[in-house]
């Protein structure tokens, strides 16, 4: 399965995805809530008014790199190979935590929760971000910008 | 209860991140680089979450309030607007000049930290710039 693709994670990513789904899950059936890392984010540094209980938030947040990390214990090294560009990671993430407030979302809420949900609203965003994803990478692939 | 709750919540979903290859940056931009060396990964990844959370949005349907919660708080907007566009489009866009979406961002923080707090702190800059620019 997938020679064309050797580098891919089919398993790795499917029994990951489940985790990720199960942590949303969770947030859904026992907290009430939206697993939306974004707003979630905003709520833990006070950005956001509205939204789940601080504290919530904050210990949430928390836990992302607690469970990678306990990951990396038992799996050893995880790869992460981060833009060398300082220019790239910046700009990212400006373009990144503007978006998600704009558009009330990330990959979490919008295509996590909202698609699992047929919200036509998640479904038109994770379409969009997706796209608008591809075609920056290829424009940077064109340009140079990406190792061939 | 609930602070608990929320912990385990955050740490399954850290974990699944690095376990499935997503705390890489260079991995989901691989997805999103179709004229490339194209990685599928993310595609299971989210087929692999929106299976559990179909399910969940079933039960929570038969559900009168959240087990550890007096009530279910979730959007019901409905309206596609330009602000749902724009923001989609500007995010779609730093996802894929950094290769990183918010949770990798954090995730991230626990495997390389000076990258992964650069992005988060720029990230949080930008929703600060949203904020007063609204």
């Amino acid at each position: 399965m997938l020679a064309s693709f050797p580098n891919a994670l089919p398993i790795e990513g499917f029994i990951g995805g489940l985790a990720i789904g199960l942590a949303a899950a969770i947030m859904l059936l026992a907290l009430g809530r939206i697993a939306g890392v974004s707003g979630l984010a905003a709520r833990a540094v006070n950005i956001a008014d509205g939204g789940a209980p601080r504290g919530i938030a904050i210990i949430f947040i928390i836990g992302l790199p607690l469970g990678a990390y306990v990951t990396s214990l038992f799996m050893g090294a995880i790869e992460t190979n981060y833009p060398e560009s300082l220019l790239m990671l910046i700009i990212g993430g400006l373009c990144v935590g503007y978006g998600t407030r704009l558009g009330s979302g990330c990959t979490s809420g919008h295509g996590v929760c909202g698609m699992s949900r047929l919200s036509p609203r998640s479904l038109i965003a994770t379409i969009i971000f997706m796209l608008c994803g591809m075609i920056i990478v290829a424009a940077m692939r064109y340009f140079g910008l990406i190792p061939a | 209860m609930s602070l608990v709750i929320g912990l385990i919540a955050g740490m399954l979903f850290g974990g699944g991140l690095a376990y499935s290859g997503m705390a890489d940056p260079a991995r989901v931009r691989g997805f999103l680089d179709i004229f490339g060396h194209w990685d599928p990964t993310l595609a299971f990844v989210m087929f692999g979450a929106l299976l559990p959370m179909a399910g969940a949005w079933q039960i929570q349907k038969l559900m009168k309030r959240p087990f550890a919660d007096v009530q279910f708080s979730l959007p019901d907007t409905k309206k596609i607007d330009r602000k749902l566009v724009i923001g989609a489009i500007l995010f779609g866009a730093g996802w894929g000049i950094s290769g990183l979406c918010p949770g990798p961002g954090f995730a991230g923080i626990a495997l390389n930290p000076a990258p992964a707090l650069t992005f988060v702190a720029a990230l949080l800059l930008g929703m600060v710039a949203h904020k007063f620019s609204t």
